[in-house]
């Protein structure tokens, strides 16, 4: 189980060029497999557009009270990035003009940054329809200071996601860690008694599935109907939706698929399920990524591998929505890995 | 050329028998994606059988494919290793069950 995150570690893997190198190399460098750009260019895909932009992805800091095995944001206790309130402003500035309908907090655990509830208590005053704030559940029992998220949640109408890896003990701790499983769903519990997850709640609580190794999550629907009937039958909790997403090869999640021997397989497995019919809805046409340091990405993974905006705008502080819309998306073969099968998202599924 | 009878890289080539007789190997790929597809029994179910059916037939390319697809259909290791003592009984049994062809053999012979 590790405990430090890769940049803690010092390990090469934490920079965003290296893990590109080794995206871009090998396999796909050899012929063996295509790159992602020629599957785009066979369904005259290439370059990648934006569609219209619906939501804003803010990520508020990179510190976690977690180390799981997978993160592709390589977040832990030891990570010091997060985000000001000066860069906060900034960015409520843009959600006053914006014209996406959803707003989405993510990390790290949003919940650590400072400053996270004045935000939060300033955003959800600007009429944004979906305010999405998402929790890894443990924080919300992590320290007392933190019990009343859900009456906070509740008070700001946040929609609130959270990561449960499985509905077993076994695979919940292997993946984020001993006694994960327990806190979660204590955490579910305490949200359930506020109304969130419950049947025709309007405060809406979703959860987000990821395999806890080396293989692509199975279908959305069937994966909701089994972690539904588990959760309720020994628990009696309720969620709404499960969204079922795919590891994408970055981080610690490309450092575990190397160090096991996995790497290759699990591309192969990607671009094996690569399902052209994805493309059309992939998360990074309808988003924008915000960084803790307001620079604006694509999406999260390219914000992780220090991919920025191909556009003349790359900042929040000069942002405008419509040289944005005029730019071409960065791929690579990362990519992959929201076009497998259903396609996946930050929402799950996408088709 | 691998060294050896079984090469783990050969499954991801297990599509290209169709390169020598595409009529044959479609048809042949079409009814398998058919077979596993969600029906009376669930794909859940199905998954389990071929895990079984996979070590009966001592198959190490199946047993590397249904481990896998029964991670990704959430199948827990509890109920993987099951199904492989239902098939290790059943092939057990066919064994056995010879043993009263080889009674009744003995007691015919014997005076």
């Amino acid at each position: 189980m590790v405990t430090k995150s890769l940049k803690a570690r010092q390990d090469e893997l934490a920079m965003g060029n290296k893990q590109l190198e080794i995206l871009n190399g090998g396999l796909f460098k050899e012929g063996e497999i295509p790159y992602f750009k020629d599957k785009l260019a066979q369904i005259d895909k290439l370059p990648l557009r934006p569609k219209k932009l619906e939501i804003l992805q803010i990520n508020v800091g990179y510190m976690c009270n977690q180390v799981c095995e997978h993160c592709h944001v390589d977040a832990g206790p030891d990570r010091k990035e997060i985000m000001t309130k000066e860069t906060m402003q900034a960015c409520l500035e843009v959600i006053k003009n914006t014209g996406a309908h959803t707003l989405d907090l993510t990390g790290g655990a949003p919940e650590m940054n400072p400053n996270f509830r004045w935000f939060v208590e300033e955003a959800s005053n600007l009429g944004v329809k979906d305010f999405i704030v998402r929790s890894n559940l443990t924080i919300i029992r992590a320290n007392k200071k933190y019990h009343d998220l859900p009456q906070f949640f509740k008070k700001h109408n946040v929609h609130v996601i959270s990561s449960m890896p499985h509905y077993t003990r076994g695979k919940t701790d292997k993946q984020r860690g001993d006694g994960v499983f327990d806190k979660s769903i204590q955490a579910l519990k305490d949200l359930n008694a506020v109304g969130y997850g419950m049947p025709n709640s309007p405060l809406r609580l979703d959860l987000v599935y990821n395999p806890s190794g080396a293989f692509l999550p199975g279908d959305q629907k069937a994966m909701e109907r089994d972690f539904k009937k588990a959760l309720k039958a020994d628990y009696d909790i309720e969620f709404h939706q499960l969204f079922a997403i795919t590891n994408l090869p970055i981080a610690r999640f490309l450092d575990y698929l190397i160090a096991s021997g996995n790497y290759e397989d699990y591309m192969y497995s990607l671009v094996e399920a690569y399902n052209p019919a994805a493309v059309e809805n992939v998360m990074c046409t309808n988003t924008i990524s915000v960084s803790w340091d307001g620079w604006l990405y694509d999406c999260d993974f390219n914000q992780m591998l220090g991919l920025k905006v191909a556009s003349k705008v790359q900042h929040i502080k000069e942002y405008n929505e419509t040289l944005l819309q005029n730019r071409n998306i960065i791929i690579s073969q990362h990519c992959y890995g929201c076009t497998a099968g259903a396609g996946s998202s930050c929402q799950g599924s996408v088709i | 050329m691998s060294d050896s009878y079984y090469d783990p890289a050969d499954l991801r080539k297990f599509g290209k028998i169709s390169e020598w007789s595409e009529e044959l190997g479609t048809k042949f790929f079409d009814y398998y994606g058919k077979v596993f597809e969600e029906g009376a029994l669930s794909a859940r179910e199905k998954s389990l059988i071929a895990l079984a059916v996979s070590h009966v037939v001592k198959c190490p390319y199946c047993i590397d494919a249904y481990t896998k697809d029964g991670l990704e259909k959430g199948i827990t290791k509890e109920e993987m290793m099951e199904a492989v003592h239902v098939g290790a009984a059943i092939e057990g049994g066919a064994t056995l069950v010879h043993g009263v062809q080889m009674m009744k053999k003995y007691n015919k012979l014997s005076m």
